[in-house]
């Protein structure tokens, strides 16, 4: 009989419950969102580091270097030699040493120049290594052919021996348009990674386009690379070796703790966010209050009606904050649906932008609290209006006397 | 026949503050008995605390003093919890505004009626509707039923405990004088069936004139005797 007449409750002030509702479902919609795409926003950067443990290239900002090498995001902070590459290479502590050359576009999708040992057996995430979509093949050393990433493909609507002009620059200028035709020999299978959304041709493509300075013909723009595994103090020693004890070049290493501080670079913004988030908490509480006040009186006569069949005060108590409750739990339940409707906004965004792949549904703790704070902020918004009801005179509230 | 009366009052007293300071006496009962299965109407204008009186009787309100047994249970001296409790499974309340919940059906309603005594149990409120011939509109709201309708779901409700005293406050105070007649046929009837004390408070001459038992409010209470002589 409880759920009954709390069921009823809330449909005979449908209009008020239903603001409550989509009120608690913002709040909650909000907090969540905030929380969740911010620390997976941060996991799904690392997550996305191309199975590399550093990236080295010519003096600068080590982020500007993630961001351009692992990312495809700026520009390249500058060149590199060959002999650099080689240098790093021959170390013993060097797993694998994948050279890329940038510089290049189509219509705004990058070229990177990259050697083919980036389709041998290289791992992007434990157990996945970089391959080519069947029917395809990789791009062959020398050649004016390029294998292009899922996304990429997808975007231009490019399949096998689709043909193109590159355009020179990071930015799409339709007057700078190469002479040369490269020839799609393959698709990326999708690693939801940064490789998603990029075309990669042979290195020499990128070098030796026509325009390009012939004396850096050999120059790369970074070196991407991976410590044997167990090399723990390789990062170290590369650390002192280039960033303390050299001046030339720049090891962005560790990549994990680079994009921390990106993201601290941001924490100003998080911060707005949850203020604005907890606000719109507080306001979906206040009208949980309003609703159930407003409910509350308008039923007066109903629960004193209660009263006199026999229900004692505890029962009115319940009934009160179960509506309070019940307009708490459906603006929850709403909640993740908004919640879901603006992380996938948000993931779409970021995979088709930045090529990141967000996980709204990996375990975070909001996802248990948020729910958790707006049922309890609810509940509380009914305790003064269940006060009422508990304090209720059955005389007066059956009025009019005889 | 219980040989138990259905109600004894003793020396009831019921004030109320006075806005002026001091309370205000409004009942003053030395001696009321209802036997079990007797129908009684109580006589009295508005005001002279017909309303105060059922409420105590129902335990709605507590007297200052005194003593009141339903059904042989002294009501008296009970916490209020105990008093909902016995309300609930031993008596049946009329209101003259019906009363009804507007977000429940007519069984929903007649529901309540045994939910915090006994239990809701839909065949016994179904077979109370059934007893004021409204077995047919069990699933249609207070709004969408006539008045003389929703005071024939209002008596189900009262009924469907079975109680051993059914208390209505001027039941026929909203209603047309057919209407008004039928019900008080069906409360007649409905308590005689069951075996339960009836007792109607009203100032309509028509209920008190169906009525072998009149009691005039003003005769029983010493507080209205004592304001009328003066």
């Amino acid at each position: 009989m409880l759920f009954l007449l709390i069921r009823r409750g809330l449909r005979q002030h449908l209009v008020s419950t239903a603001v409550a509702v989509l009120l608690v479902a913002l709040g909650m919609g909000l907090v969540v969102s905030v929380f969740v795409v911010r620390a997976e926003a941060e996991q799904s950067f690392t997550r996305s580091a191309s199975g590399f443990d550093a990236v080295l290239g010519a003096r600068g900002s080590k982020l500007q270097l993630v961001l351009n090498g692992l990312f495809h995001q700026e520009a390249s902070p500058g060149n590199i030699t060959a002999e650099d590459y080689q240098q790093v290479k021959a170390l013993p502590m060097v797993d694998r040493a994948i050279p890329i050359v940038v510089g290049d576009n189509f219509r705004g999708v990058r070229l990177v120049g990259v050697s083919d040992d980036f389709f041998q057996n290289l791992e992007y995430a434990p157990d996945h290594v970089y391959t080519v979509e069947p029917g395809g093949r990789p791009f062959q050393v020398g050649q004016k052919e390029a294998v292009v990433g899922s996304l990429a493909a997808h975007q231009l609507g490019w399949s096998i021996g689709t043909t193109f002009h590159p355009f020179h620059g990071l930015d799409y200028n339709p007057e700078a348009q190469h002479s040369e035709i490269f020839t799609v020999v393959g698709v990326l299978a999708p690693t939801n990674s940064p490789a998603d959304r990029v075309i990669w041709v042979p290195l020499e493509g990128v070098q030796k386009l026509g325009g390009h300075d012939p004396a850096a013909f050999t120059d790369l723009s970074a070196v991407l690379i991976r410590f044997k595994p167990g090399a723990k103090a390789a990062g170290f020693m590369l650390d002192t070796r280039y960033n303390r004890q050299g001046k030339r070049l720049t090891l962005a290493w560790p990549v994990a703790s680079i994009l921390a501080d990106l993201f601290a670079k941001f924490s100003w913004f998080e911060s707005a966010l949850q203020a604005l988030a907890y606000m719109v908490a507080v306001v979906a509480g206040a009208s949980v209050f309003s609703a159930v006040y407003s409910s509350m009186s308008a039923r007066k006569r109903d629960l004193a009606i209660l009263r006199a069949l026999g229900a004692h005060r505890g029962f009115l108590i319940a009934a009160v904050l179960g509506e309070s409750a019940g307009i708490g739990l459906l603006g929850c339940v709403l909640g993740f649906g908004l919640y879901a409707a603006i992380a996938s906004t948000v993931q779409e965004i970021l995979r088709t932008r930045i090529g990141v792949l967000l996980e709204p549904w990996a375990w975070n703790p909001v996802l248990v609290w948020g729910p958790l704070l707006m049922l309890g902020l609810s509940v509380l918004a009914g305790a003064l209006p269940a006060w009422r009801a508990y304090r209720l005179s059955v005389a007066e509230g059956l009025s009019p006397l005889s | 026949m219980d040989p138990t009366p259905a109600l004894i009052i003793r020396d009831l007293l019921k004030s109320y503050p006075a806005p002026s300071g001091g309370r205000t006496e409004v009942l003053r009962i030395p001696h009321f008995e209802l036997q079990a299965g007797q129908q009684a109407a109580i006589r009295g204008e508005s005001g002279l605390g017909k309303t105060t009186l059922m409420h105590i009787i129902a335990g709605i309100l507590e007297a200052d003093s005194g003593s009141v047994a339903v059904g042989g249970a002294e009501l008296t001296g009970l916490s209020e919890a105990r008093r909902d409790r016995f309300r609930a499974e031993r008596l049946g309340y009329v209101f003259q505004t019906f009363n009804l919940l507007q977000g429940l059906s007519a069984l929903e309603n007649v529901m309540l009626g045994l939910a915090f005594g006994k239990g809701a149990d839909r065949e016994a409120a179904m077979a109370a509707l059934d007893r004021v011939g409204l077995a047919g509109k069990a699933g249609h709201l207070p709004r969408q039923l006539s008045t003389g309708q929703q005071q024939r779901v209002a008596v189900a409700r009262a009924l469907a405990n079975r109680p051993c005293l059914i208390l209505a406050d001027e039941p026929t105070g909203n209603l047309d004088a057919a209407r008004g007649r039928k019900i008080i046929q069906l409360l007649r009837d409905s308590a005689s069936a069951l075996g339960s004390a009836l007792l109607v408070a009203s100032h309509d001459p028509e209920v008190l004139g169906s009525f072998d038992q009149v009691i005039d409010l003003a005769d029983l209470n010493q507080v209205a005797r004592h304001e009328e002589e003066v």
